[in-house]
């Protein structure tokens, strides 16, 4: 049962970049709230400010118009109750599976017995046990991927934030993967924010989707998700399922549309540039 | 056992290269008996491993081993402190980077060793002169490789680090330098093999101390075999230091 608060409210985020061909406008006007325990996704096309404003909510950017709080608080930088999962890999190679997952436990000062002991937690939990001792090299994508993933919920975020995750895997570590975030979702009722372009991927996972537009970013419209829970990818064969991808798909379609034209545009203007 | 899992067993490709090398060996003995290469410029390999026994009891070529070997250690490791502290400065300070990377790395490829004179005016004709040549030559490659490696660091590693909170000294010591540790290690061994060419050729140049000290002589005497075997100890520096920065580094950044 969701608690009446927010706990992250994003308001009338604005941000502009300076470019060569002048201000780009990437966010525009993008409010929104994610109650305590909630799965929200953030979907669009490529280009359409997502990476923007995972940056924004998780304080890595600054020179925006407008407010995020997190629990009450206003995002001023990076904040220790927001956890932030990055697209690309970003496991330390030096360090072994439960050393990765143990890192934000040493940075906070916790000893080294306690931090190993609760790392191996977060290890079993992303389902890596047995290969605690193992470097980052000797693993495939996906299970990188889950290493990220541990380590950021070991540092207990109030909210856990994921700027497309599992974009560099195939379809099925996708799901299998997804299967693995909505068991943890479930067990930790963690409150977590996805970005993705991926329709099956935010269908599978949320309970509520925002879909924005194509640059400059602004939401199109949210999609609550009434699919049951606990869910797992069996779902996706469900007719339910096949009616949310349908209708999201019909909003985005123009964006992408949108996006696709832009990009064939610059591609034609910067060949003739060239030329 | 097929080849490709013979090729897997560890000790494999080391009794390979040690085999290749002593074929190489064998060949260049039969092309000097076989009169292909000439005796008075490269001597017999047998020869020269005659003359181990010689350099060893009458030319004492172990302290003089072992002072080069100080003299490398001692450059490496004042190298290996200022070049690495001068990098994070350049990596740090973007007016210092933009104000001396170019002459920094126009100083790597100057012939600096033509400066002895000077060292031989303030330091005397003793190891430090040649320890501070071989210091301030192989510095440049030291410099370069530890900025390449810091700004090499992948952003996404220090958003983790930024996402973490760390404080600008955490994010150096827990992110930026283990992620640039084998750049700033390439650059060691370089700057290393910069040390010791330097070392040897000053010995060779001041006629004081080391290996390079006797290589001269042995040259000036014509003894050939005896003057491969002092260069074969020199090698012996070389391959020794490789390995101990390769354990260095696999101590330093496991993982790789």
């Amino acid at each position: 049962m969701p608690a009446a608060e927010p706990i992250l409210v994003v308001e009338n985020i604005v941000k502009r970049f300076e470019t060569q061909d002048g201000v780009l406008l990437a966010v525009d006007d993008v409010s929104f709230n994610v109650m305590p325990g909630e799965f929200v996704s953030v979907i669009g096309p490529s280009g359409c400010g997502k990476s923007t404003l995972f940056n924004v909510m998780g304080g890595l950017l600054d020179g925006y118009d407008g407010r995020v709080t997190v629990g009450g608080d206003t995002v001023r930088g990076p904040h220790a109750s927001v956890g932030m999962i990055f697209q690309e890999e970003s496991t330390f190679p030096w360090r072994t599976v439960v050393d990765n997952v143990a890192f934000p436990l040493e940075i906070a000062g916790m000893p080294k017995a306690e931090r190993i002991e609760r790392a191996r937690h977060f290890v079993d939990l992303v389902g890596l046990d047995g290969f605690e001792r193992r470097y980052p090299a000797e693993l495939s994508g996906g299970m990188r991927q889950r290493v990220s993933m541990a380590r950021t919920l070991a540092s207990e975020p109030k909210i856990l934030l994921m700027d497309e995750p599992f974009a560099a895997l195939d379809e099925q570590t996708r799901l299998l993967l997804g299967d693995k975030v909505l068991q943890i979702q479930q067990d930790l009722k963690q409150t977590t924010l996805l970005i993705t372009h991926n329709l099956t991927e935010a269908v599978q996972l949320s309970d509520r989707i925002l879909v924005m537009t194509y640059r400059p970013g602004k939401i199109k419209r949210i999609v609550e998700i009434k699919l049951p829970r606990p869910r797992t990818s069996e779902i996706v064969s469900s007719d339910d399922f096949g009616r949310y991808v349908a209708q999201i798909w019909a909003d985005l379609r123009e964006e992408a549309s949108k996006g696709l034209k832009d990009d064939e545009s610059r591609v034609a203007r910067d060949g003739g540039r060239r030329a | 056992m097929t080849a490709r899992a013979l090729m897997k067993r560890p000790a494999v490709p080391f009794v390979f290269g040690v085999a290749c090398l002593l074929a190489l060996i064998a060949l260049i003995e039969v092309l000097i008996r076989a009169g292909l290469i000439n005796p008075f410029i490269v001597p017999k390999p047998t020869e020269i491993l005659w003359s181990f026994e010689r350099i060893i009891l009458e030319e004492h070529v172990l302290p003089r081993f072992l002072l080069t070997c100080g003299e490398a250690l001692m450059a490496t490791l004042m190298l290996s402190m200022t070049g690495i502290s001068l990098g994070v400065l350049l990596h740090r300070s973007r007016i210092v980077r933009l104000a001396t990377e170019t002459w920094v790395a126009a100083l790597a490829s100057a012939p600096l060793v033509l400066m002895y004179p000077l060292f031989l005016v303030i330091f005397g004709r003793s190891a430090w002169t040649i320890i501070m040549i071989a210091f301030v030559a192989a510095l440049p490659p030291v410099i370069l490789k530890t900025l390449e490696g810091l700004s090499g660091t992948r952003a996404v590693l220090i958003n983790v680090g930024r996402s973490f909170k760390l404080t600008p000294s955490q994010l150096y010591w827990k992110i930026l330098f283990p992620s640039a540790l084998p750049t700033i290690f390439v650059g060691v061994r370089l700057g290393m093999i910069f040390a010791l060419i330097n070392i040897v050729g000053v010995e060779f140049l001041i006629n004081f101390g080391g290996l390079g000290q006797l290589v001269n002589e042995l040259a000036e005497r014509y003894d050939l075999p005896g003057t491969y075997a002092a260069i074969c100890f020199v090698i012996l520096v070389s391959v020794m230091f490789f390995m101990g920065t390769e354990r260095i580094e696999r101590w330093l950044r496991p993982g790789t």
